[in-house]
């Protein structure tokens, strides 16, 4: 990352030297910054009326209802946690806490999931077929409301934030579905 | 069509609101208490993704002005042209696998140029929305418990990330 930031300023900078836009670019790039630290300031109503909503539904229990819900179609998934039930209650939890975009509380509990599943596992530097899989539809960032990019879309002054719900959602089960898919095909052909 | 969608999706809001309250009624939790606690973050976290903001969208601004971010575009115009993609998205669908804040950065950059109710921004809000760094969460998860070969889940994680992004390019059109 240190090296791509040096390398595309410069090379903006060179470009600019040839079409003779360096009093342009300077201009533009100090009033980024500055809409930068609005935008971000502009979050901070939103993001703490979702991270409100949230709290509740983590101390209400509704995260662990919901991880409960999951847990049968994820045995499924991941056939071998059958006698892991700890591994198996942390992936569950970290799904529920994602979906309900509690990334801060995901994180622990995602990675007391992969201790419990390395604990089981023969080979310390070889993921298993569950690690990968847990990996795999992490990555696809399943979420029920994307409320950081609804908080970005309301604080640029968009009307209606909340019409990218439904077809984010969307997109989102697909990435899920397909990540579940593909980690279950490759899982034959990488030992 | 598009009507019954956008009204399908203002709905969603107000009905995981009305699950919340009515779970923590139910369960006679503090609702109030609960949502103060949690709302205390909302400051942290708009204040910590600003250093990437700035750094991010002072960048794409660098970029954009020099003329450099022109060149780098007319090489995929052709491609995204065919297929109705607006070219201010190219950036976003390469970035979102490596870094979220730099992806927050840039929505936040098309947003700014293209204006809010764009095409463009629509879709790059969709695309930001549905994914996670693919690369980011694997060095976390993996690496907290030392896994040294991978095998095939970043691999999963990448070709689930183009799915998505094409799944992104197929059904927004249906919504915007």
């Amino acid at each position: 990352m240190n090296y791509i930031f040096i390398f595309l300023i410069l090379i903006s900078f060179i470009c600019a030297i040839f079409n003779h836009s360096l009093d342009v670019m300077i201009n533009d790039m100090l009033k980024a910054s500055q809409r930068a630290v609005e935008i971000s300031f502009g979050l901070i109503g939103i993001m703490a009326f979702w991270l409100g909503m949230v709290n509740i539904a983590k101390s209400s229990g509704l995260m662990e209802l919901f991880s409960k819900i999951i847990k049968k179609p994820l045995l499924i998934i991941f056939p071998d946690l059958k006698d892991n039930d700890e591994a198996f209650s942390n992936v569950a939890l970290n799904i529920s806490a994602n979906a309900l975009g509690l990334q801060n509380a995901a994180t622990p509990f995602g990675i007391k999931a992969m201790e419990s599943m390395q604990e089981k596992n023969p080979d310390k530097n070889i993921a298993t077929n569950s690690m990968c899989t847990f990996l795999a539809i992490n990555t696809a960032g399943f979420q029920i409301v994307p409320a950081v990019v609804i908080a970005i879309l309301s604080a640029s002054g968009m009307k209606n934030p909340s019409v990218i719900i439904l077809p984010t959602l969307i997109v989102t089960t697909i990435a899920f579905l397909s990540a579940l898919f593909f980690s279950k095909i490759l899982e034959r052909y990488f030992k | 069509m598009i009507k019954f969608l956008n009204t399908l999706s203002i709905l969603i809001l107000p009905l995981i609101i009305s699950i919340i309250l009515i779970h923590a009624l139910i369960n006679k939790k503090p609702a109030y208490e609960d949502f103060t606690t949690g709302a205390k973050e909302g400051f942290f976290v708009a204040v910590k993704i600003i250093p990437y903001l700035v750094a991010i969208m002072v960048l794409t601004a660098a970029l954009r002005s020099s003329g450099a971010l022109e060149i780098l575009q007319n090489f995929l115009k052709p491609v995204f042209d065919f297929f109705k993609i607006p070219i201010e998205t190219s950036l976003i669908m390469f970035t979102r696998s490596f870094s979220g804040s730099a992806t927050l950065g840039v929505l936040a950059d098309i947003i700014n140029n293209c204006g809010v109710d764009s095409y463009a921004a629509k879709l790059a809000a969709v695309i930001t929305g549905s994914s996670e760094t693919t690369f980011y969460v694997a060095s976390v998860y993996f690496g907290a418990v030392g896994i040294k070969k991978f095998r095939h889940a970043l691999l999963s994680g990448i070709l689930a990330d183009i799915i998505g992004l094409i799944a992104a390019i197929i059904i927004c059109p249906i919504f915007f």
